[in-house]
């Protein structure tokens, strides 16, 4: 029962932070609970799908088929994390201006949330996959422990989620004129941790070369594996053992959305009404 | 040497041109994007933005395709079942391209997980899946099973 719970655990890990980290980066927002619930359900009805098309998206591409899905999941949740981080950039300025709460609601609510809606659906629909594949795999060949079994599965699904609450909690303690800047950050470093993940299942799939087989080696420091490493590895994209293919995937989202946020995001701050000189 | 940055209102169409000033020659520098303007432009360039990048992954994807198709690759099988990789260790070749069959003949699904190979793949019960390794420096690489990690071990060998 505790190893079920242990491997659940750890499959719902990654995406119970990510909804942790939409909740604080959605805060103060009209109705999100039930854009975040909407979200969390679509991904697991698409989970059910997923797992029971399993076969045919593995057999798909000449075998290569599940890497390619994951990568696909990925890289949309990367552009989706880096057009709201953009987003949020450019009309956050406005947002506060904007003390109207419909407008409010309309201005900062419908169109990032859409994005991060789409996010957390991803996530739980490629983590919860492999979590009903297991699952039904427990109940079809261990019968007389299924029960046990799913005991284990939910006290996991528990403890995961558990995970992604502490996570909100603590970034809501993050004083709120920098939350806005915090949650920026950490989906800035989600997006690249994904993006990075992305060209890993790519370079699996030999679609991608790996550039260098590991760039570093960090197991016997921080094991990708244990706890923590889980933890970093969603949260900023920690891998032990990178691909120099990966390393350039993080390195290129992380600037590539700094930048875009920097171009289209400041525009609008200090603009003079009329003319005004500045010396440089 | 002093650098002045002048806006100026253009009323025309609500833009804001910025001048930069050198030595009292006025230059045009660039022109702001007009207020008005701004949510739709930013729309579309994102979104043309991000069709770009759907592209460019859609491109990855499909277009490096035919790379990964491989005639003459050597091909290794392992069975996998209800926690037991048979044989638990293959050798390989080392500085090569090959391919591991792993076939599932138990009850359970199990996961192929290696942080040594950086493969991980879910294999359904009564299936077998395809993974592509290589080429490997010499040396011992070791997987696991991610769904029955107490007993599914094993290992390739790189000579």
């Amino acid at each position: 029962m505790l190893s079920t719970a242990i491997i659940v655990f750890r499959e719902v890990l990654e995406a119970a932070l990510i909804v942790g980290i939409v909740l604080a980066a959605s805060e103060g927002l009209a109705r999100r609970g039930w854009w975040i619930g909407s979200g969390i359900a679509a991904g697991l009805g698409g989970a059910l799908v997923v797992a029971l098309f399993a076969g045919a998206i593995a057999a798909a591409v000449s075998g290569m088929g599940q890497e390619l899905f994951n990568a696909s999941i990925l890289i949309i949740a990367v552009i989706m994390l880096g057009w709201h981080n953009v987003w949020m950039g450019r009309h956050g300025r406005e947002l506060a201006k904007e003390m109207n709460a419909v407008g409010r609601d309309v201005v900062a609510g419908n169109r990032p949330m859409y994005m991060l809606v789409a996010v957390v659906g991803l996530a739980v629909l490629r983590e919860g996959s492999e979590v009903v594949l297991f699952l039904y795999g427990i109940a079809a060949a261990q019968q007389e422990q299924a029960g046990l079994m799913f005991t284990g599965g939910m006290l996991g699904l528990v403890l995961g989620a558990g995970m992604g609450l502490l996570l909100y909690l603590g970034m809501l303690r993050i004083p709120s004129k920098y939350l806005f800047s915090a949650t920026s950050w950490l989906i800035t470093l989600l997006a690249a941790g994904m993006a990075s993940q992305a060209a890993g299942f790519l370079a699996q799939a030999d679609m991608l070369p790996t550039l260098a087989p590991a760039l570093w080696d960090t197991s016997a420091l921080l094991p990708q594996k244990s706890l923590l490493g889980k933890l970093l590895q969603t949260l900023v994209g920690y891998t032990d053992r990178p691909m120099g293919i990966q390393v350039l995937f993080y390195v290129v989202t992380l600037g590539g959305i700094a930048v875009l946020m920097r171009a289209y995001g400041g525009v609008t701050a200090s603009k003079p009404a009329t003319a005004v000189a500045a010396e440089i | 040497m002093r650098m002045i940055c002048i806006y100026i209102l253009d009323m025309d169409n609500g833009a804001y041109r910025k001048f930069w000033e050198l030595e009292n020659t006025v230059h045009h520098c660039r022109t702001a994007q007009p207020e008005t303007l701004l949510n739709k432009s930013a729309f579309a360039r994102t979104a043309i933005l991000g069709l770009s990048l759907l592209g460019v992954s859609a491109w990855l994807i499909f277009g490096l395709m035919p790379v990964s198709v491989a005639a003459d690759i050597l091909v290794y099988s392992m069975t996998t079942k209800d926690g037991h990789f048979t044989p638990d260790t293959i050798e390989v070749p080392a500085g090569q391209k090959f391919k591991l069959v792993m076939k599932n003949d138990g009850a359970s699904t199990e996961e192929f997980e290696s942080s040594d190979l950086h493969r991980e793949k879910v294999v359904m019960p009564g299936k077998s899946v395809e993974i592509l390794l290589g080429p490997l420096k010499a040396g011992t690489y070791g997987f696991y099973g991610e769904f029955h990690p107490d007993t599914a071990k094993g290992k390739l060998v790189a000579k």
